[in-house]
């Protein structure tokens, strides 16, 4: 008796252990949210609630994909979403039909989104100068560049939205087909870079023990700084599609969105202490938090409601990670 | 009359692995206990076990007549026993008292009780021989100093076995001297106190009994009378270990084979400092060393030794003077000293030696990643890398059973050095600085890298070694310059090693 249950205990230990261990484990508990959520969720499971949520799993994507590399480097970039807004406005200022500087132009969009991704890098390149540079910590430094571009991006534009852009420039959003290919297509090239070049294992082991890295010759301030470059260019591509699909410039475009990047990069397993995170860990964590928003909206919770439970969410998350940890410690 | 400790059968695994098996010992009332035994041989799981760290899977313990079974180290204290870790546990930035009494102020109500607070720290400050008032941070105390703190919290409150585990590491000789009689009086006192220790005189001199674990079994106990140091040696690795120091070729025979080597100029130097200084740290140290050759720098603590070494490797910057490798000045940050032929083995591989979350692979591949990608995007070539590793690993015997995904942390410290040289040897690096190569691994290990040094000096390199052990430096090196007060005070050639004079040149005059 004794010795049956010991061994069924056993069995489930070891069973648990697998789960827990196992990578794909966001995306099992994505299955379980979806499967619970489909029978009284109405329009969950309907083909144009599958575009819709594509639609917004691409850019969150993107941007959290920054953020992941800049996690692994022991950082962290609060200020991806001002760059977001920042960016969106500076690219319709460039290409809009009213008074945009490239009004009209043919070369209007491709122009504006050379800019925006530009602009994107040049946030990312002052964040990573002063993070390594002036030795000041990544909170405080991406704190005041997020305050700073939020305002900035206000002041340019007296908190008007700007409309009228180029068709060329919407359709990135709006076609499915162009904003899939292209978020998969940045977020593999990131996955690439991570998981088999130089770049990737210079940038955990930085972000593991930056001391040793040093000692061995690793060039420590490059590593961290293509890491917030990295991160400013994500950003600024997950505007132009953000950007894109609203058709409009917007000052305030991104400002909710923080919460969903970090917790994403988050519940995916990437470690906020640095060393470890994985692309795909990201995506899976970016669907997790994209579904979970799109069922609760689909049973039309409000947008507070949404905030308060996506916020436990996270919270069990950060606990399931813990104890994960502790689980296979022992 | 019942022992004071009984471990009886006592056995713990690690995923399914298993680290202690029926360990059973016992340890009488006012008696000085060594524990010895190779790194992973089981000391400090067994420890942690007593301190209530962990459970054990199986298996009893009583202690002070009772059955114990600590279920958190509270509880062990409680029980009264102390633990005196290797790596200290007292806070910086609070003062002597207040790491004393943390868990146990005298309090009136939410009111500490101050006065009576350094009246009780003071107490026991008397009893292991610290003359600071109780005030004082203990940021501003020595190792040795901070050790006599953590026995003084074990008394705080009143433990009957205190475990000291390599308490020794990193204290002057004095220190060690003084710790050594404030063990004796404890023991006098009716105390018991177990000492862990890889210095195998220290245990021999001041044990009454000893303890030897190998693989998790205990293969030997008794009294220390018992035992010599090779006994307990052969006892702890299995075998008989014939030699710890490599014989290595006699130094007229390198002379020749270098002088083949370099051709027209046989005695060139290798590495060439002159003149460096930086003010508080090094003071006009001049010196050089020739391909072949094993420099050992002795000295004692705070002498500068390691800050020399980081001057060299570009981690720290020198005010004037020049360091030269093959008669080129050598400039820059650590990166350009790699590719100019220079490796470091810090003294702290914990620290910056080793990333201990990444695997062994990736440790390993470290310094040397560059050599194996292609343009454009810098790819890694893992097919040659898997070689390079397989190459390297077997050069350094590393243990074939671990795998290259293991992260570094699960290793025992003597594997975890090997990592760390092996990154190092896989840049095959002509100038080669090692601070306390053998710090906190066990006796196997230690000859192993000892005879990997020779080796990498036979085959042309040049080697620095920082040492405390006089003995490591007078076995392996052919020269050996001791340092004093951030000046190179003097140099010793083979023929002239003696304990005393090298101990005298180090000691402030």
């Amino acid at each position: 008796m004794n010795r049956a249950t010991s061994l069924a205990s056993r069995s489930l230990h070891l069973w648990a252990t697998a789960v827990l261990r196992s990578e794909y484990l966001v995306l099992l508990l994505c299955g379980v949210l979806f499967t619970a959520l489909a029978p009284f969720t109405p329009g969950l499971a309907t083909a144009s609630n599958f575009t819709n949520l594509l639609g917004n799993l691409a850019p969150l994507l993107v941007v959290a994909t920054g953020q992941m590399l800049v996690l692994i480097a022991g950082g962290i970039d609060l200020s991806v979403t001002s760059t977001i807004a920042l960016v969106s406005v500076v690219g319709a200022f460039v290409m809009n039909g009213d008074d945009g500087w490239l009004k009209g132009s043919a070369a209007a969009a491709p122009a504006a989104v050379m800019v925006m991704l530009g602009l994107g890098a040049l946030v990312g390149l002052g964040n990573g100068l002063a993070v390594t540079k002036l030795r000041m910590p990544p909170f405080i430094v991406t704190l005041t560049t997020m305050m700073f571009l939020s305002g900035l991006a206000v002041w340019l534009t007296k908190s008007q939205p700007i409309y009228h852009l180029p068709a060329g420039f919407t359709a990135l959003g709006s076609r499915l087909w162009l904003a899939l290919p292209i978020a998969a297509g940045l977020t593999g090239f990131a996955h690439v870079l991570l998981a088999r070049s130089l770049f990737g294992q210079w940038l955990r082991a930085v972000g593991f023990n930056a001391r040793t890295a040093r000692v061995s010759g690793v060039p420590e301030g490059a590593v961290v700084i293509g890491a917030y470059i990295a991160s400013g260019l994500l950003a600024a591509a997950a505007s132009v599609l953000y950007t894109a699909r609203l058709e409009t410039g917007s000052p305030v475009l991104g400002q909710r969105i923080l919460l969903d990047v970090i917790g994403a990069t988050v519940i995916g397993g990437t470690s906020l202490f640095g060393g470890k995170g994985k692309v795909l860990w990201t995506f899976f964590g970016v669907l997790f938090l994209t579904l979970l928003d799109n069922a609760l909206n689909l049973l039309g919770l409000s947008h507070f409601t949404i905030m308060m439970v996506k916020g436990g969410v996270i919270v069990l998350a950060a606990l399931m990670d813990t104890a994960r940890n502790r689980w296979l410690a022992t | 009359m019942t022992p004071l400790l009984q471990v009886e059968s006592v056995e713990k695994s690690f995923f399914g692995i298993p680290v202690l098996k029926a360990v059973s010992f016992t340890i009488g009332a006012g008696r000085i206990v060594g524990l010895v035994g190779e790194n992973g041989a089981g000391k400090s799981t067994l420890m942690n076990l007593l301190g209530g760290n962990l459970h054990p899977d199986g298996g009893t313990m009583r202690f002070n007549g009772n059955s114990y079974a600590p279920v958190n180290p509270r509880a062990a204290r409680a029980a009264g026993i102390g633990f005196v870790h290797q790596e200290l546990n007292l806070f910086p930035n609070l003062n002597i008292a207040e790491n004393l009494f943390l868990t146990n102020f005298p309090q009136t109500g939410p009111v500490i009780r101050r006065g009576e607070l350094h009246k009780r720290a003071t107490a026991l400050l008397k009893t292991v021989g610290i003359e600071l008032p109780s005030t004082t941070p203990v940021d501003r105390l020595s190792n040795g100093e901070r050790q006599l703190v953590e026995v003084a919290h074990a008394l705080s409150f009143n433990a009957r076995l205190i475990i000291l585990d390599e308490p020794t590491t990193s204290l002057s000789a004095r220190e060690t001297e003084r710790l050594f009689k404030l063990v004796r009086q404890l023991r006098d006192d009716g105390r018991s106190l177990i000492y862990i220790s890889h210095a195998l005189d220290e245990v021999l001199r001041l044990s009454d009994d000893v303890v030897v674990l190998r693989d998790g079994e205990v293969v030997g106990q008794g009294k220390a009378t018992e035992f010599d140091q090779n006994k307990l040696v052969s006892l702890m690795v299995g075998r008989e270990l014939k030699q710890l120091f490599p014989k290595g070729r006699s130094l007229p025979l390198r002379r020749a084979l270098e002088s083949n080597e370099v051709g027209a100029e046989p005695r060139a130097p290798l590495l060439e400092v002159r003149k460096v200084s930086q003010p508080g740290v090094v003071r006009d140290v001049s010196f050089s060393l020739r391909r072949c050759e094993v420099v050992g720098l002795s000295g004692l603590m705070g002498a500068g030794r390691t800050e020399l070494a980081r001057i060299l490797f570009g981690l720290d910057p020198h005010e004037c003077g020049t360091i030269l490798v093959s008669g080129e000045p050598l400039t820059g940050s650590p990166r350009r000293r790699i590719r100019r032929g220079l490796a470091m083995l810090t003294e702290n591989r914990r620290d910056d030696g080793l990333c201990l979350e990444a695997s062994v692979a990736d440790n390993i591949a470290l310094v040397t990643l560059p050599n194996y990608t292609t343009s454009p995007l810098r790819l890694i070539n893992f097919a040659s890398l898997r070689n390079g590793l397989a190459k390297i690993r077997e050069a350094v015997r590393l243990q074939p059973k671990l795998s290259n995904e293991q992260p570094v942390k699960t290793l025992s410290g003597g594997n975890q050095q090997k990592v760390v040289l092996a990154k190092w040897l896989l840049a095959t690096p002509q100038v080669l600085i090692l601070d306390e190569p053998t710090r906190g691994i066990d006796v196997g290990a230690k000859s192993e890298i000892y005879q990997l040094i020779r080796d990498l000096a036979d085959r042309g390199a040049g080697v620095l070694v920082i040492s405390s052990e006089l003995e490591e430096l007078t076995g392996l090196c052919d020269r050996i310059l001791v340092m004093n007060r951030g000046r190179i005070a003097s140099e010793f050639a083979p023929g002239e090693f003696d304990r005393e004079r090298i101990l005298n040149a180090a000691l402030p005059t």
